[in-house]
C-alpha cells in the first residue's frame, strides 16, 4: 500500500524511467544514451536507442490514444482536501500545492471519454509526477466515476496504471478507494461492458490490490515495475536476493499475471482491435 | 485483572502487582499477614490502570491491538458461535492457515465466520505467518464467501493482520489479484456481510476480507492504509516516529467512525479485551446479532444497494462542479 516517491525508489534499479531534462535533450536512464527530445517524442516517449519506455505524463498518454488526440475531460475541477490535517515533514496541504505546481494538474488522474479507433470508451490515466501517483479519494471518486459514465453510455473502459499505491496522507480514506473503485467494475462486469486495465511501470500497492488487476484483459508496457509490495519490502522481509527480473511486466506474463506486453507505438490499435472484439454485442 | 505480558506503558500497574507478589511470596503466610496492605495495592493498581487507559495515544492502542494475550478469530469464533466446522483450503494451491473460516450457527442460525488468525506460540506464529495471508488465504476466504452466498448464509469475517504477506512467491502467485478480485466480489454478494476489526486492521491485507454492510471495531483495534512504522519509515524518514505516524493516520475506532469507515465500537474492559475476553465475547455476541437482525429485514437487493453506496460515498475532497 505503500507508494515511493523517487527518492525511496531512486537506490537501485528501479528509477530508469526518470528523465533528466538537460533541455534540448534527455537523457536515457537505462542506456544512458543523450536523445534530442523530439526524436524521443516522435518515438511515443521511447527510447530511440534501446526501447526504454519513458514515463509520460496523463495528458500527454491521452492524446497519444484517442483519436486525433481528441478527447473529453471529465470531472476536471475536483480537488484534493487535507481530511485528516496530515503533517509528516510537510504538510499534505502543501504539498497538494506544490504537487499541483509542478504536474501543473489537480491530482494524480485525468478521466475523458472519446474514440480509440472509432469505438468509444471511457478512459483514465495516472499522472505519476503528481505525488508518485499515489490514490487518494480524488483518485478514487474519478476512476468511479469513470466507470459509472461507462455504464451509461454503454462503453468500455479503459485505465492507464502508473502509481505507487494509496495516497499515505489521506489515511483509511485511501484504503476505503479499493474498495469503493473495485465496486463500480463489479457493476460494469454485470452491464457486460469490458475493461481493459494498461500497467505501465510502476504500478504498486493498492492500485494493483484493486481495479488494475480486474481488468477483462490486462496489458502491460515492457518492463515495467508491476506488485503488491515494493521490491524493497519484500527484499527485507524474506533477507534473499530477490531473483532476476523480479516484478517487471515479462515476469509476471510468465507468471499468468497480464495477458500480453505490448510496446508502447503499438499501444492504440492494440486497445482499438480489442475495443473491437470485445464490444461486438454493445454498439 | 492481570497479564504475563505488560506493556511498556503500562509499567506503573506491572510495578505494584511485583510489590504484591513480594509480600505475598514473603513468607508462607505471606497473604494472610500482609492482607490489608495487600487489598490496598491491588486497589491502586486497578486505579492506576484506570486512569492510563482513560487517555491512550495512538500508538499505545495499537501496542494494545497487537497484545500477545489478545483473543484472536478462532478464539471469538469458537466462543461466539455453535458447533463450528472449519473448512480447509482454496482448492487451487493450498490451504493458508492464517485465514481460518468454516460454516457455525449464530443464535441458531447457519453461517459463515472466517477471518485472519495469527499463533499463540513461536511454532503457531510461524505456521499461521503471524495473520500474514498469501494469495490462497484470500482464496481460500472467497471460497467461503461463494460457499455462504450459495447457500443464502450470512457472513461474518474477522480482521486481525498486519496485512498481506509480502513474499516473492505471495506475488508470483497474484497478491494483488486475489485481494482484488475479493473486493469485487464482495461487494456484489447477495448475502448480509458483517466485518468485525478485532486487533490489526492491516491495509489491503484487512480491507479484502472487509467489505461489509456493517463494519464494527473493539475499542482498542486499528484499521489503517499502512502500518505506523512504515509509515514514519517513509513519510518521516524514521522508523521511530511511528507514534507521531499513528495519530496523523487516524486509525482509531472513534476516528473511523466519524470518517464513515466503522458503523460501531464494541467497548473492551480497561486494560484490553485479553484481561476479561468472556464479557467480550458476550458483548460481541450481543452485537453481532443485533446487527444481523438489523440486515436480514432488509431485501437483498437493497442491502447490495446499500453497500455500493457505503463504500461509493467514502472519500473527501472538493467538487467545484457540483
Ligand atoms: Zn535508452
Amino acid at each position: 500500500m505503500i507508494w515511493f516517491k523517487k527518492d525511496i525508489l531512486a537506490n537501485g534499479e528501479d528509477v530508469k524511467s526518470v528523465r533528466v531534462p538537460l533541455g534540448l535533450w534527455i537523457k536515457c536512464e537505462d542506456c544512458g544514451d543523450i536523445i534530442y527530445k523530439k526524436d524521443a517524442e516522435k518515438n511515443f516517449d521511447v527510447c530511440p536507442k534501446c526501447g526504454h519506455h519513458f514515463r509520460v505524463s496523463a495528458r500527454v498518454r491521452l492524446s497519444m490514444t484517442m483519436d486525433d488526440g481528441v478527447f473529453k475531460e471529465h470531472d476536471a475541477d475536483i480537488e484534493p482536501v487535507d481530511a485528516l490535517e496530515f503533517k509528516d515533514l510537510k504538510k499534505y496541504k502543501d504539498r497538494i500545492r506544490s504537487s499541483q505546481k509542478d504536474a501543473d494538474i489537480k491530482d494524480a488522474l485525468i478521466s475523458c471519454d472519446g474514440h480509440i479507433n472509432g469505438h468509444r470508451a471511457s478512459v483514465a490515466a495516472f499522472d505519476f509526477s503528481f505525488m508518485g501517483g499515489s490514490m487518494g479519494s480524488v483518485v478514487g471518486e474519478k476512476i468511479t466515476r469513470a466507470v459509472e459514465r461507462a455504464i451509461r453510455l454503454k462503453c468500455a473502459v479503459i485505465i492507464f496504471s502508473a502509481s505507487g499505491g494509496a495516497r499515505m496522507q489521506e489515511g483509511i480514506l485511501s484504503l476505503m478507494q479499493m474498495a469503493k473503485t473495485s465496486a463500480a467494475l463489479a457493476r460494469l462486469k454485470s452491464a457486460g461492458l469490458p475493461y481493459i486495465s494498461v500497467l505501465t511501470d510502476p504500478t504498486m500497492g493498492g492500485v494493483t490490490a484493486s481495479f488494475a488487476m480486474l481488468g477483462d484483459v490486462i496489458v502491460a508496457e515492457p518492463k515495467a515495475l508491476i506488485g503488491f509490495a515494493g521490491p524493497r519490502v519484500i527484499a527485507e522481509t524474506i533477507r534473499q536476493k530477490l531473483p532476476e527480473g523480479f516484478q517487471r511486466s515479462e515476469y509476471l506474463l510468465e507468471h499468468g499475471m497480464v495477458d500480453m506486453i505490448v510496446e508502447r507505438k503499438m499501444m492504440k490499435d492494440t486497445l482499438g482491435n480489442l475495443l473491437a472484439m470485445l464490444s461486438r454485442g454493445k454498439r | 485483572m492481570t497479564t504475563r505480558h505488560w506493556l511498556e506503558f503500562e509499567k506503573p500497574v506491572e510495578d505494584v502487582y511485583r510489590k504484591i507478589d513480594e509480600l505475598a511470596g514473603s513468607s508462607a503466610d505471606g497473604s494472610y499477614r500482609h492482607g490489608e496492605e495487600i487489598q490496598k495495592l491491588e486497589k491502586k493498581a486497578e486505579h492506576l490502570l484506570k486512569e492510563i487507559y482513560s487517555k491512550l495515544t495512538p500508538w499505545q492502542i495499537t501496542m494494545v491491538a497487537r497484545h500477545a494475550e489478545r483473543p484472536y478469530t478462532l478464539d471469538y469464533i469458537k466462543n461466539i458461535f455453535d458447533g463450528f466446522i472449519e473448512l480447509h483450503g482454496d482448492r487451487r494451491f493450498k490451504d493458508d492457515p492464517a485465514i481460518a473460516g468454516g460454516i457455525a450457527r449464530l443464535d441458531g442460525i447457519p453461517v459463515v465466520a472466517l477471518g485472519h488468525q495469527k499463533g499463540r506460540n513461536t511454532k503457531e506464529k510461524i505456521r499461521r505467518n503471524f495473520g500474514m495471508p498469501n494469495p490462497e488465504g484470500y482464496r481460500k476466504a472467497l471460497r467461503l464467501m461463494e460457499l455462504a452466498e450459495r447457500f443464502s448464509m450470512p457472513l461474518f469475517t474477522f480482521i486481525d493482520t498486519p496485512g498481506a504477506y509480502p513474499g516473492v512467491g505471495a506475488e508470483e502467485r497474484g497478491q494483488s489479484e486475489a485481494i482484488a478480485y475479493n473486493l469485487l466480489r464482495m461487494s456484489e454478494l447477495k448475502i448480509p456481510v458483517v466485518a468485525t476489526v478485532i486487533g490489526e486492521g492491516g491495509s489491503g491485507g484487512a480491507l479484502a476480507i472487509g467489505v461489509a454492510d456493517r463494519v464494527l471495531m473493539l475499542e482498542y483495534s486499528t484499521y489503517s492504509v499502512i502500518s505506523p512504522e512504515g509509515c514514519a519509515a517513509i513519510l518521516w524518514k524514521d522508523g521511530a516516529k511511528a507514534d507521531i505516524a499513528a495519530k496523523s493516520l487516524k486509525i482509531n475506532a472513534p476516528e473511523l467512525l466519524r470518517l464513515g469507515v466503522a458503523n460501531t465500537i464494541i467497548k473492551e474492559p480497561i486494560g484490553g479485551a485479553h484481561r476479561e475476553p468472556e464479557t467480550v465475547y458476550k458483548d460481541m455476541k450481543t452485537a453481532l446479532v443485533a446487527t444481523l437482525k438489523d440486515l436480514s429485514a432488509m431485501p437483498v437487493d437493497k442491502l447490495v444497494e446499500q453497500r455500493y453506496q457505503r463504500f461509493r460515498s467514502i472519500g473527501a475532497f472538493y467538487d467545484k462542479g457540483a
